[in-house]
């Protein structure tokens, strides 16, 4: 064997047996029957995926799409602006750019539980909005789907800024100066030049926010509690408490097909193709 | 007046995304149990050192993290190396593909795979179950940042070296390997922190015997607050912050 295979190898094996192979065993499963006492049956069947068109099952996955959606939304919208900033930031983009990824890399259940620490009933805003005597009882502001909302877009923010930034960075600033020698105003080259040229940009950076909104099992449980719940949640479910493996499989296959299907038209469309 | 209102979004956004954070760390100073501030106090750092769950999480998650980032380092550069002579298509598009799938997915994955097969092992979940699913998730992470140091070095070292009579090995160890080794050690320090900071995957493939720290941060962050957390939290702030500022640095060298 050559060296080059031997470099591969320990990869390759280590992916296959516990990445692979895996995905594999929950692809069986998802077509087999729930046993007596959990773990799983024969006979083959497809009741799993038949169950999943269950208006009650259709509703949390319209509502993880909703919620991804959204969340993605607000990325774009409070990202695009950020990312525009620190491009045109001169010397200092490289610290503005820090100063995004830095939170981005502390630890995910930190950040998540500091907004716990400040919306709960006892919360730092419900604190200070009784003390100042604006309220009388504290605000329901956790457990719900704004909390959820406001935590995916507290996590994933950084994934948008990060394409976006790249993009606009790489943008010829000729474009714009001559739109605006052409007597265009601001805001008119920004959505007829910028916008449209760094459309690529804006697309990866949605996608790579969407496909880890769409998955999220950690920020729904903690910030919606039982409420808010997610296609990652009802898969948490059928595994522990539920109990329903085949169930189960079948929701993950739908999930990981959803974002499979996102990662390869984001690398080989021909406008996202060099982002990632 | 346009660029004005920009910086002024930028600085609103960027509070955003640092004054949750900051407010938790003031308020592990705080010496009340409630978000009422009533005065300076370390009592919280004490309870928190002091606590023994914590301490056997912050053991079993040391423990789980080092060896977890050494075998995804070593695998994960040997990968990038491998590509780095010539690419690896499937293996690469894999590693992407793990990079996307839902932690979740991974987890329940994992899990269905470790069951089964204890139906013919005599063996049960436990801290070894965890370093290898926190190795798989590690391994793409360190192929990404040691290629991007790869790609950035001269093919013909190499060469030079095994034209001077060095062996392919030799030529990997003495010439390529001391190259892109700020690279693997960020690498390292990259897997460290993700492994160190994994609570989905973990909290499904871990056994009685190996909870994490994690593991008990989400378990006392569901039962209610308590500024313990607060203390813990500022404390992994401030270990990660360092970390990654260290591998940052190692990167652009």
């Amino acid at each position: 064997m050559k060296l080059r295979s031997w470099f591969l190898l320990p990869a390759r094996v280590w992916m296959a047996l516990f990445f692979a192979a895996p995905l594999a065993i929950i692809g069986a499963y998802s077509f087999l029957t729930r046993g007596d006492y959990g773990g799983v049956e024969y006979p083959w069947t497809i009741e799993s995926y038949a169950r999943l068109a269950d208006p009650l099952y259709l509703a949390i996955l319209w509502r993880s799409l909703w919620i991804a959606g959204l969340s993605t939304a607000i990325c774009v919208a409070m990202g695009f602006p950020l990312a525009l900033f620190i491009s045109r930031a001169g010397k200092r983009k490289n610290l503005y750019l820090q100063l995004v990824l830095l939170p981005f890399w502390t630890s995910f259940l930190v950040r998540t539980y500091a907004w716990l620490f400040i919306l709960r009933d006892t919360g730092l805003i419900n604190t200070i909005l009784s003390a100042l005597h604006i309220i009388k009882s504290p605000l329901p502001l956790l457990y719900n789907d704004g909390a959820v909302l406001l935590g995916l877009v507290y996590s994933f923010l950084p994934f948008f800024v990060l394409p976006m930034y790249a993009t606009l960075e790489r943008l010829d600033p000729a474009l714009a100066e001559a739109a605006a020698d052409l007597g265009a105003p601001p805001w008119r080259t920004l959505w007829r030049v910028v916008i449209p040229v760094s459309k690529p940009g804006i697309i990866a950076g949605a996608v790579l926010v969407f496909i880890p909104c769409l998955g999220a099992y950690l920020t729904p449980d903690l910030l919606g509690g039982g409420k808010s719940v997610m296609l990652g949640n009802l898969v948490q479910n059928q595994f522990t408490t539920a109990r329903d493996w085949p169930f189960g499989s079948a929701a993950s296959l739908v999930l990981m097909l959803a974002s499979a299907i996102l990662l390869v038209l984001l690398t080989t469309r021909r406008e996202t193709k060099g982002l990632l | 007046m346009k660029k004005r209102a920009l910086g002024i979004y930028a600085a609103l956004a960027l509070v955003f995304l640092h004054l949750p954070l900051a407010v938790l760390v003031v308020f592990s100073f705080n010496q009340g149990r409630f978000t009422v501030w009533e005065g300076l106090s370390l009592h919280w750092y004490s309870a928190a050192l002091s606590d023994p769950q914590l301490a056997e999480g912050l053991l079993n998650s040391v423990i789980i993290a080092i060896v977890a980032s050494v075998l995804a380092t070593v695998i994960g550069t040997m990968a990038a190396y491998g590509m780095w002579k010539r690419s690896a298509r499937v293996l690469e598009g894999g590693m992407l593909l793990s990079l996307v799938t839902p932690e979740i997915v991974t987890g329940v994955s994992l899990l269905a795979l470790f069951q089964w097969a204890f139906r013919f092992l005599h063996l049960h979940l436990g801290m070894y179950t965890v370093i290898i699913a926190h190795v798989a998730f590690s391994i793409a992470y360190v192929m990404i940042v040691v290629s991007a140091r790869l790609r950035g070095l001269d093919r013909s070292l190499e060469e030079a070296a095994m034209d001077l009579g060095a062996g392919p090995w030799r030529a990997f160890f003495r010439v390529t390997l001391p190259g892109i080794l700020p690279a693997v050690i960020a690498a390292a320090l990259l897997a460290l922190v993700v492994s160190f900071d994994d609570y989905v995957i973990t909290s499904l493939v871990a056994g009685v015997d190996s909870e994490t720290l994690p593991m008990v941060i989400y378990a006392m962050a569901r039962r209610g607050v308590s500024p313990i957390v607060n203390a813990v939290s500022a404390l992994i702030l401030v270990l990660f912050g360092a970390l990654i500022v260290l591998a940052e640095r190692l990167r652009e060298q």
